[in-house]
């Protein structure tokens, strides 16, 4: 302890004064030692819970189980690097279900942008009222376990007494919201409950930042309430759209718990329907090499569509 | 990915992006700008946009609306009259039947999500504010690797890696029990961003030098000194990976197996695959939905100042 006192004051009257400076100055030893006992507990946990289990699938991966066809020995695992990677690409439900969620991103991503983006731009509007109440009732439902919301909507869609149903009986109007159709859209609504008032918030936080010079300077310039949101505003904010639209391709590329608990309502949801559902099934198969290599497939389809995102809405703005 | 850094980094730079509650002034607070609301509006473009509003919180509102409704009918009548207003009132016998439902094991569900928040989010704030903070405040090798490799983590998401994950467990031999769900759930490089960004934002470098002539060693000043200069920032950050615990599904589903260890997501979900066969009463289900939205719609509409500068602070200035 004592040491550790008489080793702290590093920093003369002078470095005080211009401390910004000296703590950019190279070759602080001591408080960089400090500084690695802070940061040790993160840097530890973060590789046991993150490096670790990306090193270990794909080293797993590289294996094959050899069953016994008689089933006299157990399964032994031989290294194969190719093996897994091929079965996946080549085994057609794994691949549906990437198209699916391909589908699934295509549509419901930029529906439920739009629909965050607008909401912002209303609620960030001069003519609304009630600003408060609105911002919250579209953030509740993110305050909502996505399993417990899931398993409201599994209710609310149920086949045989659906209370939306209930309620369109006098219009003459039956949804089979489960069925062979409409399932895909009936998940994508789940997700567009829970997730739009999250990404309106962030929206809406970067309108709030937006100068009010910039604004007055469009109205004084005779714009247009509809032609400033679209040509001021929504420029302005397009890095926290961009932002929210990355969060939710990846958040399409993991699509399991809404698509898994209503898969107790219906048979139109397979267990194979989304890739992190087809990689949980081949662990209850006990083929953990495949399931890895389907872990890491999707890992790197959900890292070069980032990249692709990335690349082409920056080429754009440039 | 790298595109999304600059997005991401920009936040650090802007010192407006003050923790909740800190001061005003703690950064040049813009001038005083022409309130959006003096701006005129119409009352035909006031009537529209008020219109779409409440439709669209109709939208997000009426589901919920419907759950608690139906939490009150009792049992025989779910779905008996209007599905949108009470009949056959019986909640309080509703959640007595739900607590008492196979020895009490929806509370043990609720007990343990809270242990799993509470402990995971606890650590894992204490955590990321060491972090971030040394981030923010000193220099050390390896250090704009270590923030490159947390902005990474933030854009791939950790449900990837469960199923390794999982695998890794089982070779260590801690599925099972409480640390695998725990482990996994402490580690939040969102936190770290955040907390980088409070820490940058929130505790002056004078403050610190000021301490360390004082002959403080560096540890105290953490803990005595800036951890509470960073306390309103701690809070979101907590808040954050509190909802994030609670609500994940994934990561305990894997790893626990005795029903005793569940949270009460997995729990749920447990039964909801039960009612098909009929072991379970349908109700029953719905019932703990019900019950398990009340603490976190509770905990959000009381902390809103805490979340809302949080998404604001993260993920935008």
């Amino acid at each position: 302890m004592t040491s550790v006192t008489s080793s702290t004051p590093v920093l003369t009257p002078a470095g005080r004064r211009d401390s910004r400076a000296a703590r950019r100055a190279p070759g602080r030893p001591r408080t960089a030692r400090y500084a690695l006992w802070f940061v040790a507990p993160f840097v530890v946990l973060f590789v046991g819970v993150y490096v670790a289990p990306i090193c270990y699938a794909i080293y797993q991966s590289l294996f094959r189980i050899e069953r016994d066809p008689l089933g006299l020995t157990p399964p032994t695992e031989v290294l194969d690097p190719l093996f897994n990677y091929a079965a996946v690409l080549q085994d057609a439900a794994f691949v549906a279900s990437l198209g699916r969620v391909l589908l699934f991103g295509a549509v419901q991503v930029p529906l439920m942008l739009g629909f965050a983006l607008a909401l912002a731009l209303l609620i960030d509007s001069a003519s609304a009222r009630g600003k408060g109440f609105f911002r919250l009732a579209s953030f509740a439902p993110y305050a909502v376990p996505t399993v417990v919301s899931a398993l409201m909507w599994s209710f609310l869609y149920s086949p045989t007494n659906s209370p939306i149903n209930r309620l369109l009986e006098p219009a003459g109007i039956t949804v089979d919201f489960l069925g062979a159709d409409l399932t895909l859209w009936s998940v994508a609504n789940v997700v567009t409950w829970g997730w739009t008032g999250y990404n309106m918030i962030i929206i809406y936080a970067a309108l709030q930042g937006i100068p009010g010079e910039v604004l007055e300077a469009a109205r004084l310039d005779g714009a247009s309430p509809w032609r400033t949101a679209w040509h001021v505003k929504v420029p302005l904010v397009r890095p926290a759209i961009l932002l929210t639209a990355v969060f939710s391709i990846i958040g399409s590329a993991q699509l399991y718990n809404e698509p898994f608990v209503l898969s107790s309502s219906t048979g139109t949801i397979g267990p194979q329907y989304t890739p992190l559902m087809a990689a949980q099934s081949s662990i209850t198969a006990a083929n953990y090499p495949y399931a890895a290599a389907q872990s890491v497939v999707l890992a790197l389809g959900v890292a070069v569509l980032s990249v692709l995102f990335f690349r082409l809405t920056s080429r754009r703005s440039s | 990915m790298s595109a999304a850094a600059p997005a991401l980094a920009d936040a650090g730079a802007r010192p407006d992006g003050a923790a909740p509650g800190a001061p005003a002034g703690g950064g040049p607070r813009r001038a005083v700008r022409p309130r959006r609301d003096t701006v005129e509006s119409t009352v035909g473009s006031r009537v529209l946009v008020t219109g779409v509003l409440v439709l669209t919180s109709v939208y997000f509102l009426l589901p919920l609306w419907w759950l608690l409704v139906a939490a009150t009918k009792d049992a025989g009548h779910t779905f008996a009259g209007s599905p949108l207003w009470f009949s056959h009132f019986d909640l309080f016998g509703n959640i007595a039947d739900l607590f008492a439902y196979k020895g009490g094991i929806f509370a043990l569900w609720l007990g343990n999500a809270g242990l799993y928040s509470i402990v995971g989010a606890g650590v894992g704030t204490l955590v990321a504010a060491a972090t971030g903070y040394a981030v923010a405040k000193y220099e050390f090798p390896g250090r704009r690797t270590l923030f490159a490799v947390v902005l990474g983590a933030v854009l791939v998401p950790k449900v990837l890696f469960t199923l390794p994950l999982f695998l890794m467990f089982s070779q260590v031999g801690i599925v099972n029990t409480y640390l695998a769900v725990l482990l996994p759930s402490i580690v939040s490089p969102f936190g770290v961003y955040l907390a980088r960004i409070f820490a940058a934002s929130s505790v002056p470098d004078e403050v610190i030098e000021a301490a360390r002539l004082d002959g403080a060693n560096e540890g105290r000043i953490f803990f005595r000194v800036s951890l509470r200069m960073m306390s309103p920032a701690l809070v979101t950050i907590f808040l954050f990976q509190f909802v994030e615990i609670w609500n994940n599904f994934l990561l305990p589903s894997q790893v626990l197996i005795d029903e005793q260890l569940k949270p009460v997501t997995v729990g749920l979900v447990s039964w909801n695959a039960l009612v098909q066969s009929g072991q379970i009463e349908r109700h029953m289900v719905l019932v703990g939905a019900f019950v398990a939205v009340v603490p976190l719609i509770v905990a959000f509409l009381s902390l809103q100042r805490f979340w809302r500068s949080g998404l604001a602070t993260g993920a935008v200035k």
